[in-house]
């Protein structure tokens, strides 16, 4: 069993070093009239930059495609600030200039990848599938009979913040960084999934599909792991077993098939704040444009946001949504469970979670209004702001930035729901609803606490969990998304998920737990 | 404004501590010389096994006691001068007090086996234990057998760890079957297979005759009692339970026997000084307790009555119906009220078993009225509070197997076998039990 895993992990290795290594494969060759065509598709206007191009870069062999991108770019910045500085502002190119790159390197690389690509989806996602499988699954007999098997956890480089945790996060954070600032680099990895791509929806992979894609094979890999590891257990194999639903037919297949019908592209599950850009102009025009379709979408996103989830809230708590369906609480708990025990659990953080996840809930409702304002009265700016300009920043310091690079790169160092603790507007709006007015709580099981601090320990919205089964108090808190975990790790089982009455949902702290009835009404009576 | 020190940082001493701090504004100092601040004992397993850090079995944050203005010493006692209201420390320091409170604790039972003290010999108890097991037993390489000798929750607890880290282990159990004096037979026997799945060399009805040593003074085998056979090994584990540790009072007035010796209101024989928790021995025994429990539960009830008499409400210690828990490897035990190792005269017993053999309940009630008298459970969760109300309301073993659902306290989605343990029920005796639903109906109308 050992040497399977050994093997696994080579197997891995090897993948992911022919993935990481890919990148630096083949040239890139602009030719004329693929330059020439996509300039009429786009109806670029600036005649200095087309001119530009020719003159550097068309039909000339660029080694690598960061040598193309930089030829690229240096040809769009003359062009513009030419542009600019003579005021003639619909010639300017305003496309972000990695994304004009990454579009024509995708016409116009050569090369190994692009050549074989079903040969080289072999030698990298699956290496590492077949790898990963072959170290997971002989975790059947390696962790022993079904039960928590934490462990190790605490001795081990990858979960306890050693060198192989900050390199895990390296990568992660580069990997972020890469398909969200540099996606012209990146463009071999896209030609792996060209022909997935092409099947669904008919078009060739954007760096989006690809991400898609690889969310979909990790999550599922790591969910065979939380199966692994979790198979005593019910609840979590159910819990797995849903959000790998969700992400994989809602959130990858329809979508992807929507596009084929020539349909917007609609993830159905993405409630509003979350899905932040669904009342942005451009959505908003797309969805009119497409019919009735485009009016069902319209019609079922605000049901969802305003009756829906509050509903559901209601009677099951937050975890309906965060635990069970949720793509961003997927990934956080399969790809993140080896890390949950990182997030921090002290006062402080507590407190700073509340004011920031709490802000970006604002921050994102102002936001909307004004881009509904926009929509509405035609008017780009309200009170002197832009905003197109709020809209920027919400998406680059939020939707980029905290959701990706530090939602999931951090995974490694603050554990596995970062974002959804600090950043997850969606959260932030459904925590609201369950701390005051839901049916879910975390029962204690009277006075059997005995303080150990695993649920805390193991608890990844940093919840002190054993702060309140130590006083025999339920546990009702907003960020709580019901995973679990801490009813499964309790080694006196004094935590139990419930949805329940109203009543006594929220119980007093002051009672003496296991004592005779008339002190506790004494107690209760001061 | 008085001041109350308490020895013992443990669970007695710092709920104490707690409480008083709720209901006053007396200064508190808090003395240990084992850790700095408060932490949960039996969570120390988990530190070793790599559950956890030892910080996370610490309850509080380090700034909690300074905010409630509790004072912690690290130091050790050496003396208790009660006529002068004087503790004496062994680095030579001294502290006045207007009142105290001793709650230290226990200390491992040694019973003189020769070699007991020689390097490699250890209990499972203090914070120490922990860090001497890290050096000592820190892989399967440095550590190539442990011998644990003596039964009980300590002893499955050191033999859990040592499994955890690949250590082979030898498990002396002094009886003929695991913790037989406390778990009737199936539970205990139920354990005996568990052990025995995770490659534990469970010996029962064996014991220790000898530790030897090298030439370094470091444990090197152990001989067995009963067949003289020899175990080579470099660490022993000594868990044949414990004593309250009250060697510092010996000098003292206070009164002791093999604990400190309470009165219901938690009063030694010295006015102002008081006892809680593990060293405490209660001088009339009280329900069918023992004088002496070394329970986490008890230690916090007592805490928490202390400081209810030491606020100015006079409160005697009345725990209400008993309870406990353990984990043994992969199955938890819950139990409520009595269900003692051999049944008494007037008491019947019915027992349930799950055909996996990790799941068990086991309930006791009296022969003639039925009047339920507890129940221990292995594999299944089961509610404190409702356990703890059918013993209030002296239910019978009828209401409380028809309203086994309301009983079950095992996570969602989980198998439900409580069909299946009152079909037994019937089969075995006349009276005909119906299983009462949890409607859902209920659940989500009533607000």
């Amino acid at each position: 069993m050992k040497k399977l895993q050994q093997l696994g992990l080579i197997l891995f290795f090897t993948g992911l070093s022919i993935f990481i290594g890919s990148l630096f494969l083949g040239k890139v060759s602009l030719k004329t009239d693929q330059f020439n065509d996509w300039a009429n598709s786009k109806g670029l206007k600036s005649q200095l930059f087309i001119s530009e191009v020719q003159k550097t870069i068309l039909d000339k062999e660029f080694s690598s495609t960061f040598a193309f991108s930089s030829a690229l770019r240096t040809a769009l910045n003359a062009a513009n600030t030419t542009h600019k500085e003579k005021s003639e502002w619909d010639r300017v190119i305003w496309d972000k200039p990695h994304s004009l790159s990454f579009e024509l390197i995708k016409k116009a690389a050569t090369g190994p990848v692009k050549e074989a690509k079903v040969l080289f989806w072999f030698l990298t996602f699956g290496l590492a599938i077949l790898g990963s499988l072959l170290f997971i699954i002989p975790g059947v007999v390696t962790l022993g009979s079904p039960g928590i098997k934490n462990n190790g956890i605490y001795h081990n480089s990858a979960t306890n913040r050693g060198w192989i945790g900050w390199m895990v996060f390296v990568f992660l954070v580069s990997f972020y960084i890469l398909l969200y600032f540099f996606p012209d680099y990146i463009v071999n990895w896209t030609y792996l999934v060209d022909p997935i791509s092409e099947s669904l929806s008919g078009h060739p992979a954007s760096q989006w599909f690809l991400y898609g894609f690889l969310y979909c094979t990790v999550m599922t890999v790591m969910a065979v792991r939380m199966y692994i590891k979790y198979r005593h257990n019910k609840y979590q194999v159910l819990r797995t077993t849903s959000v790998l639903f969700f992400q994989i037919v809602f959130a990858f297949l329809i979508p992807e098939i929507l596009v084929r019908f020539e349909k917007p592209w609609v993830d159905f599950k993405n409630a509003f704040p979350l899905d932040y850009d669904f009342f942005f102009s451009w959505n908003l025009d797309s969805l009119i444009a497409s019919g009735g379709f485009g009016l069902f979408v319209l019609v079922w996103g605000i049901l969802l946001t305003v009756v829906i989830v509050p509903v559901m809230v209601y009677f099951f708590g937050k975890r309906w949504y965060c635990s069970w369906v949720c793509g961003c609480g997927g990934l956080a708990e399969t790809l993140g469970d080896p890390y949950r025990q990182l997030s921090d659990k002290s006062l402080k953080a507590w407190k700073l979670e509340r004011w920031v996840v709490h802000g970006v809930l604002v921050f994102s409702l102002v936001m909307t209004a004004l881009s509904l304002y926009t929509y509405f009265s035609g008017a780009p700016e309200v009170l002197g702001i832009q905003t197109q300009t709020i809209q920027d920043i919400y998406g680059f310091l939020i939707g980029s930035i905290f959701a990706g690079v530090i939602g999931t790169g951090f995974y490694p160092i603050f554990g596995n729901r970062v974002w959804c603790r600090f950043g997850c507007p969606l959260a932030a709006y459904l925590g609201i609803i369950q701390r005051f007015k839901s049916r879910f709580r975390i029962t204690t099981n009277g006075g059997q606490c005995i303080s150990c601090g695993n649920c805390s320990t193991y608890c990844e919205q940093g919840i002190d969990v054993r702060a309140y089964a130590q006083k025999g108090e339920n546990i009702v808190r907003s960020s709580c998304v019901g995973c679990g975990v801490c009813s499964a790790v309790c080694p006196r089982g004094v935590l139990k998920l419930e949805n329940g009455p109203e009543k006594g949902r929220i119980n007093p702290t002051e009672i003496l737990l296991g004592n005779d009835v008339d002190l506790m009404e004494l107690l209760n009576d001061k | 404004m008085k001041h109350i020190v308490i020895i013992g940082n443990g669970i007695a001493g710092i709920t104490a501590a707690r409480h008083i701090r709720k209901k006053s504004s007396d200064l508190i100092t808090v003395i240990s010389g084992e850790s700095e601040e408060f932490f949960s004992r039996t969570a120390l397993m988990y530190v070793y096994m790599g559950h956890m850090k030892f910080e996370h079995t610490q309850p509080y944050e380090s700034w909690f006691w300074e905010k409630n203005n509790i004072s912690l010493k690290k130091a050790w006692v050496s003396k208790v001068q009660t006529e002068n209201k004087t503790l004496l420390f062994s680095d030579g320091d001294e502290l006045q007090y207007d009142q105290l409170v001793i709650a230290t604790g226990s200390i491992p039972n040694k019973f003189g086996w020769p070699g007991e003290n020689l390097k490699g010999v250890l209990g499972l108890y203090h914070k120490q234990d922990l860090e001497a097991l890290e050096t000592l037993a820190p892989n399967n390489t440095v550590c190539k057998r442990a011998v644990i000798v003596g039964g009980g929750l300590i002893g499955i607890e050191l033999a859990e760890m040592f499994h955890s880290r690949n250590i082979p282990v030898t498990f002396l159990v002094r009886e003929d079957s695991f913790w037989n004096g406390v778990l009737p037979e199936q539970e205990s026997q139920l354990i005996n297979t568990e052990i025995k799945e995770k490659h534990i060399d469970l010996r029962l009805g064996s014991s220790l005759k000898e530790i030897t040593s090298d030439d370094n003074g470091q444990v090197k085998e152990i001989i067995i009692q009963e067949t003289g056979e020899r175990i080579a090994c470099s660490v022993v584990g000594l868990t044949a339970g414990v004593r309250p540790n009250i060697d510092f009072l010996k000098e003292s007035n206070i009164a002791t026997n093999r604990g400190v010796l309470v009165n219901r209101f938690l009063e030694t024989n010295i006015k102002d000084v008081f006892a809680i928790g593990d060293c405490a021995e209660q001088q009339e025994a009280i329900d069918q307790r023992r004088p002496i429990e070394a329970v986490w539960y008890t230690g916090r009830m007592m805490g928490e009555t202390l400081a209810q008499t030491l606020t100015g409400t006079k409160t005697a210690y009345k725990p209400g119906h008993w309870f406990n828990s353990a984990k043994f490897f992969d199955i938890e035990y819950q139990t409520y009220g009595w269900v003692w190792a051999q049944p008494k005269e007037d008491e019947a017993r019915f027992y349930w078993e799950h055909s996996s053999g990790k799941k068990c309940v086991h309930f006791n009630y009296n022969k003639d009225s039925l009047q339920f008298i507890g129940v221990n459970t292995l594999g299944i969760r089961l509610r404190h509070e409702y356990f703890d109300r059918a013993l209030r309301e002296k239910q019978t073993i009828i209401d409380v197997l028809s309203n086994l659902k309301a009983a079950n306290f095992d996570p969602e989605f989980y198998a439900k076998h409580e069909a299946e343990v009152i079909e037994k029920f019937n089969r075995e005796n006349e009276i005909k039990v119906q299983l009462k639903k949890k409607s859902w109906y209920r659940k989500y109308t009533e607000l």
